[in-house]
């Protein structure tokens, strides 16, 4: 039962998402923010606090947040804080600050148009630069040295990878924001070549340009202005070390702790957001949560379908509010992720208000 | 409000320098850090989680280097958050970090700040990789005129807080710049940057890392028992308006005047020049000093210079500004807000060495960044209730 303390999500706002776009950041904020306090049934003069997450490699450009405040209508001027990292951390810091309880609205957003470069130049950077980064190993090499150790360890099979990218992009069809989606036939798909070794193309994610903003209330707040508040029963995230060597590829304790500091074991979910890029994720991360075969895994179609780094697991959270607001589930969960072989995981439970 | 109590029991920051060598970028934030952990009598197994702040990724050419520094931070199966606000992300790492605890989250927090600018080239970072920047100095140059302009102020002021902040460094162990022969002559026949601003009225770029732990009311009491003071957080704020708009004033931004508003009014502080007994303030250049102290309403409009002028900024004044030297003598840029932070929260420790202020009870610190637009500020004390006699 959420108390007054709690935080609830009371609107948010997915922009289309696209293989290239011809808005800036900021334009796309401009009407993810709108979308989202329209949502809410506010203005942006009712929000408190704003927080982005964006990257500026992928912006390419240093300091690239600031020219996307202008989106936020920062004045007069605003509470406001900016994360290098996915949305989803943006909300979590958001979530945080309402806790503080001086303040009652907050709009959380990420965003990120991966168009602009190339994806296998950037993420190397990511890396230890003296001893990781010199070897120009992009995200897909690393996603391919994990679904290789996971393959080799029995845990999933080509085939499988192939099913989950099918399945994913079926149910996208039902997602009118997605961007990659269709009917597309496994042995077809089995019969492709690799792009990296175990991953085909169809085990990647698409190259996306896309937004998301959300606006959170507290929870006296939330029911003043919203009949469907989804309330924030849990959220944590968690690290682990940066080298892939040091770790056990198979599995993901990171994501396994997040979820019981966000109190997953208390009662089951209906459906499950999981910011799964690639397809082998999707089963580690399954694992890694202990989630049975009845929870519904990205039934938008997830990161196989579109994948707006900065803001894709933010998405992931939308997403799973959305199936309680919308679609009538009472518990969800959605995941997100940074970092080479999901290195860093966040956890975020909603549940329905039980009035 | 219905936050805890916050208190502060570590503080830990590198030997800043133009170039430091002889460590990693990771080297660098684990020097901050383990200061700041012996500080607090702690372990790495005591932190809870972790919160890193920095400006941009391409002044080391490390994208979301808290990756990377998950490692060396200790934050494996632990929370690691990446705070990046431009130039008041110091600041506002120490904020974030202190919400943690504040909000009940976590008991004991590591907030970590740095800048390795030595690993790339910083000028070329703040024009976004494209070149011909202008530079800070060049952006903030016509701000300065315009405050000289709007109040009258004589040439000297500028020079007299460079001179002031470099002989205050000469007592900070860990200060970059140590300019033991400066007087107002040597700056005065420095170069001119950026009209108004001379060389010696210019920061450095330097390496540099700054770290912090947090606690809650009961660890801060345990630390004060122990003899080992604790500094507590009265109130934080954080303020942000766009870079440019008519009818702006970027002399005395509306986000600067808000945000102190803000912060006073969470500390009870009525009267800021009365109540705080010193102040960090981030002064790259130096007439940024007195246009911080009246945008923060220490001194009424106009009125700012005069405190310069008369001394009162000096270690010895009456209101003492920038004692670790400030900006102007350590400025790894990431790193630069929670430096201020952390001086803040030393002073009203007792714990400044050479520069402390006698009996320093209550101490502000603020950090900006970006156009004079993102501003991040504390009021510290040395208990809970520092007003009460």
């Amino acid at each position: 039962m959420p108390t007054s303390d709690d935080i609830a999500l009371i609107g948010w706002n997915v922009s289309p998402m696209v293989r290239s776009t011809d808005k800036t950041e900021a334009q796309m904020l401009l009407e993810v923010i709108t979308g989202a306090v329209e949502d809410a049934g506010i203005t942006r003069k009712e929000v408190d606090f704003t927080c982005a997450g964006s990257c500026d490699y992928v912006a390419g450009q240093a300091f690239s947040f600031v020219q996307n405040i202008d989106a936020i209508g920062a004045w007069p001027p605003k509470r406001d804080s900016h994360v290098e990292m996915d949305g989803a951390w943006a909300l979590y810091e958001a979530w945080l600050r309402l806790q503080m309880g001086d303040i009652d609205v907050a709009v959380a957003m990420g965003s990120g148009r991966s168009s602009t470069a190339d994806p296998a130049l950037i993420y190397p950077m990511e890396m230890d630069p003296y001893y990781l980064a010199p070897l120009g190993t992009d995200a897909a090499s690393f996603a391919a040295l994990q679904a290789r150790a996971l393959i080799d360890a029995g845990k999933v099979t080509e085939r499988q990878m192939a099913q989950v990218a099918a399945r994913c992009r079926r149910d996208a069809q039902g997602n009118p924001n997605a961007q990659v989606t269709g009917d597309f036939d496994v042995d077809a798909l089995l019969a492709d070549d690799y792009i990296r070794s175990p991953l085909r193309k169809h085990d990647l994610p698409p190259i996306t340009d896309g937004a998301v903003a959300v606006v959170i209330a507290r929870a006296d707040k939330a029911r003043e202005l919203c009949d469907n508040p989804v309330f924030i029963s849990g959220f944590a995230h968690c690290s682990e070390l940066h080298y892939p060597g040091m770790r056990d590829l198979r599995s993901s304790p990171s994501t396994t702790i997040a979820a019981k500091s966000a109190g997953l074991e208390e009662a089951p979910v209906e459906v499950a957001e999981l910011q799964s890029a690639f397809t082998h994720e999707e089963p580690l991360l399954v694992e890694a949560l202990g989630l049975g075969v009845d929870v519904a895994i990205n039934p938008s179609g997830g990161p196989l379908a579109a994948n707006p780094i900065m803001a894709t697991g933010l998405v992931r959270i939308t997403e799973a509010a959305a199936a309680i607001r919308d679609r009538g589930k009472q518990r969800t969960l959605a995941h997100s992720t940074s970092g080479p072989c999901l290195q860093q995981n966040l956890v975020c439970i909603l549940e329905g208000d039980d009035k | 409000m219905s936050h805890q109590p916050c208190a502060i029991v570590g503080i830990g920051q590198t030997h800043h320098k133009k170039a430091r060598r002889d460590v990693s970028y990771a080297g660098l934030a684990r020097e901050a850090a383990l200061r700041a952990l012996d500080d607090a009598q702690m372990a790495w197994s005591d932190i809870d989680a972790v919160v890193v702040g920095k400006a941009p990724d391409l002044f080391e050419g490390v994208m979301k280097p808290e990756l990377y520094l998950s490692d060396a931070l200790g934050a494996n199966g632990k929370p690691m958050f990446r705070v990046h606000t431009a130039g008041s992300v110091g600041g506002t790492t120490g904020i974030v970090a202190a919400h943690h605890v504040e909000t009940g989250r976590h008991q004991r927090v590591l907030a970590v700040a740095l800048e390795k600018q030595s690993e790339g080239n910083a000028q070329f970072a703040l024009g976004s990789g494209k070149g011909a920047s202008i530079g800070a100095g060049g952006a903030f140059a016509p701000y300065m005129r315009s405050y000289m302009y709007r109040t009258g102020a004589p040439d000297d002021i500028g020079p007299m807080v460079a001179v002031k902040d470099r002989l205050n460094a000469i007592k900070n162990p860990y200060a970059h710049l140590k300019l033991k022969d400066i007087d107002l002559e040597t700056v005065k026949a420095s170069p001119m940057m950026w009209d108004p601003v001379r060389f010696l009225e210019s920061c450095p770029s330097s390496d540099g890392a700054c770290a912090v732990v947090f606690t809650d009311e009961a660890g801060g009491n345990a630390a004060a028992a122990d003899g080992r003071p604790p500094a507590w957080i009265l109130g934080s704020a954080v303020r942000s308006e766009p870079s440019s708009f008519p009818g702006r004033d970027p002399v005395r931004p509306q986000g600067a005047v808000d945000c102190a508003a803000d912060v006073y009014s969470q500390a009870g502080i009525t009267n800021p020049l009365e109540q705080i007994d010193c102040a960090e303030l981030y002064v790259p250049f130096s007439w940024y000093e007195p246009m911080w102290l009246e945008a923060h309403d220490i001194a009424a409009p106009t009125e700012g210079w005069k405190m310069v002028e008369r001394g009162d900024t000096a270690l010895d004044g009456s209101f003492p500004v920038n004692m670790s030297g400030g900006v102007l003598s350590s400025n790894p840029i990431g790193a630069s807000g929670l430096l201020r932070f952390a001086e803040a929260a030393l002073q009203v420790r007792g714990m400044a060495g050479e520069h402390q202020v006698d009996g320093a009870k209550v101490s502000l610190a603020q950090a900006y960044g970006a156009s004079a637009q993102y501003f991040s500020m504390w009021v510290v004390a040395s208990s809970l209730d520092p007003f009460s006699n």
